[in-house]
């Protein structure tokens, strides 16, 4: 059997109670929502916490309010399986309850949340593994070691950012609230991530994620979400391309975001792409191909994930291309 | 209104007492935090129906039901389970009767080596629960969570179908292999 370490557990009852546990017991403490990051990189001894700060008792981060006019309000906790299944979600931002649907497997989104899976640990090959993997590599740069094995002479980890919610979040315009004993402030998803595979979240020790905002989406707009990897279940994306645009009159594309995840230590934002979509029509093959080709210029896979690298890169822009396409399409 | 008292702890020297329901039973029991709900049910309930495999929430083999829904008991605190509902394999029907999965998993070889077949029981009974009528996709998608390396997964599905008509009062669906004699001795009622 596979046993946690040691800790001491603790079940805050309000927001409040919460934030003042997280600035008492300091940085040796972990959030628990779900537990399925968390647990399992425990077990591999990745992360050892003196104390877990369990989420589940505080009713505050359940809390939902909004709705798809006024825009929506989602608890941190707010489970996986639940966005599926919500008709404002499904109606409003269907990008995000694709994505939702397809992280993990079934009893991993029935657990699973949404705030947890925004937190969720840049991943590598080098870094998922057993403690006793990882030692007889003489660890990595990540923990306890001084070499990144993927790119060895680097002084940066490299570790990827593998949630599937987080690029379709950036690319629906989210924000969230970050929640700490000196107060709280909310800043836009993509500002939530670092460019860095060890600290890959701005979100000090203190702090909780504790709601996620989703603007209210205009009548002409359209988000998809497409995600990649081995295995239909189960597997973390090795790539996800998260779009969303505004189309005009004739279909003419008046905004555009486009995001793609399993790419980099954070969600990596294809502006050029997005730029160049404006004033086009997505219904031009040669306006997509273009767009796809510049979008999978941002992309740049390492060998710290599935699949070979050369074939990712070409997967990314067959991918962009895809989901632009998708837009197109008459609804 | 904020709650009164200091914010519940527990360990790590002291174990904390917790009670909850595992199929239908009242349980009281002392646990320590970093105890997972699979190692309470396996070590201190004796309930080994519910295996332990990856450990790590890509497998399957350890699920159960959690007030109702599907969940991992290896990725589970026990501490968390403090006035919850636990559903194992186990607890699909009392007696020696079969539950009509049980039934059809046996009856249409959807069971070879067997490690993973708790969590498929577990697993197909939450998405009849949900959806009698489920559809052979629907059926794959709940089940989607569960590796087997075994059967193909094929004989796995079409007895879930067979079971829900069962379960549905109909006739069950006839095996593609003759079914095995599954009859209950007289001394084992």
């Amino acid at each position: 059997m596979m046993r946690l370490p040691r800790f001491r557990y603790l079940a805050p009852r309000t927001l409040p109670e919460l934030t003042a546990v997280l600035a008492d017991v300091g940085p040796d403490a972990a959030l628990l929502a779900g537990g399925t990051d968390l647990l399992p990189s425990m077990k591999r001894r990745q992360e050892t916490p003196a104390a877990l700060v369990g989420l589940r008792t505080v009713p505050e981060l359940r809390a939902r309010s909004g709705d798809a006019i006024a825009g929506l309000t989602l608890g941190a906790t707010t489970r996986l399986c639940e966005l599926a299944g919500d008709g404002a979600v499904t109606g409003a931002w269907p990008a995000l309850a694709r994505a939702a649907s397809l992280v993990g497997s079934p009893p991993l989104r029935n657990v699973g949340t949404l705030g947890g899976n925004l937190c969720l640990d840049t991943r590598c090959t080098y870094w998922n593994q057993t403690h006793a993997w990882r030692k007889s590599i003489g660890f990595c740069l990540k923990k306890d070691g001084d070499t990144c094995w993927v790119a060895p002479g680097s002084t940066r980890c490299w570790a990827v950012s593998s949630s599937d919610t987080a690029p379709v979040l950036c690319a629906l315009g989210a924000e969230v609230t970050l929640a700490s004993r000196t107060g709280e402030r909310r800043i836009p998803v993509p500002d939530l991530f670092a460019d860095d595979g060890i600290r890959h979240l701005t979100k000090a020790r203190g702090e909780v994620l504790a709601a996620i905002h989703l603007p209210s989406p205009r009548p002409d707009e359209r988000s998809v979400y497409l995600k990649l990897r081995r295995r239909e279940a189960i597997d973390f994306p090795v790539l996800g391309v998260a779009a969303r645009v505004r189309l005009g009159s004739g279909g003419v594309v008046e905004a555009a975001r486009i995001f793609l995840g399993g790419v980099g230590s954070r969600p990596q934002e294809a502006t050029a792409a997005a730029a160049f979509l404006l004033g086009r029509r997505l219904t031009d093959e040669e306006t997509v191909t273009e767009a796809a080709r510049l979008a999978a210029q941002v992309a740049k896979p390492l060998q710290n994930t599935d699949f070979a690298l050369g074939w990712r890169k070409g997967a990314a822009r067959e991918y962009v291309g895809r989901a632009l396409r998708e837009l197109a399409r008459p609804r | 209104m904020s709650p009164a008292g200091p914010v519940p702890e527990h360990g790590p020297r002291a174990r904390s007492r917790i009670s909850l329901i595992v199929n239908t039973q009242p349980r009281e029991l002392l646990v320590d935090p970093w105890k997972t709900l699979l190692e309470l049910l396996r070590e201190d309930l004796g309930l080994t129906g519910t295996k332990h495999g990856c450990e790590l929430g890509e497998c399957g083999a350890c699920a159960v039901l959690l007030d109702g829904d599907l969940a991992l008991s290896c990725l589970v605190p026990a501490v968390e389970c403090d006035g919850r509902h636990v559903t194992t394999v186990e607890g699909l029907r009392d007696g020696p009767e079969l539950h009509p999965l049980q039934a059809a998993f046996a009856d249409h070889g959807a069971t070879q080596c067997g490690y993973c077949t708790p969590g498929m029981l577990v697993a197909a009974r939450w998405v009849l629960d949900r959806n009698p009528s489920a559809t052979r996709e629907e059926i794959a998608e709940a089940l989607s969570g569960q590796l087997c390396r075994c059967t193909g997964y094929l004989q796995i599905y079409e007895a879930v179908e067979s079971a829900a008509r069962v379960l549905r009062g109909e006739p069950p669906s006839p095996p593609r292999l003759p079914a095995a004699d599954r009859s209950v001795p007289d001394d084992a009622r």
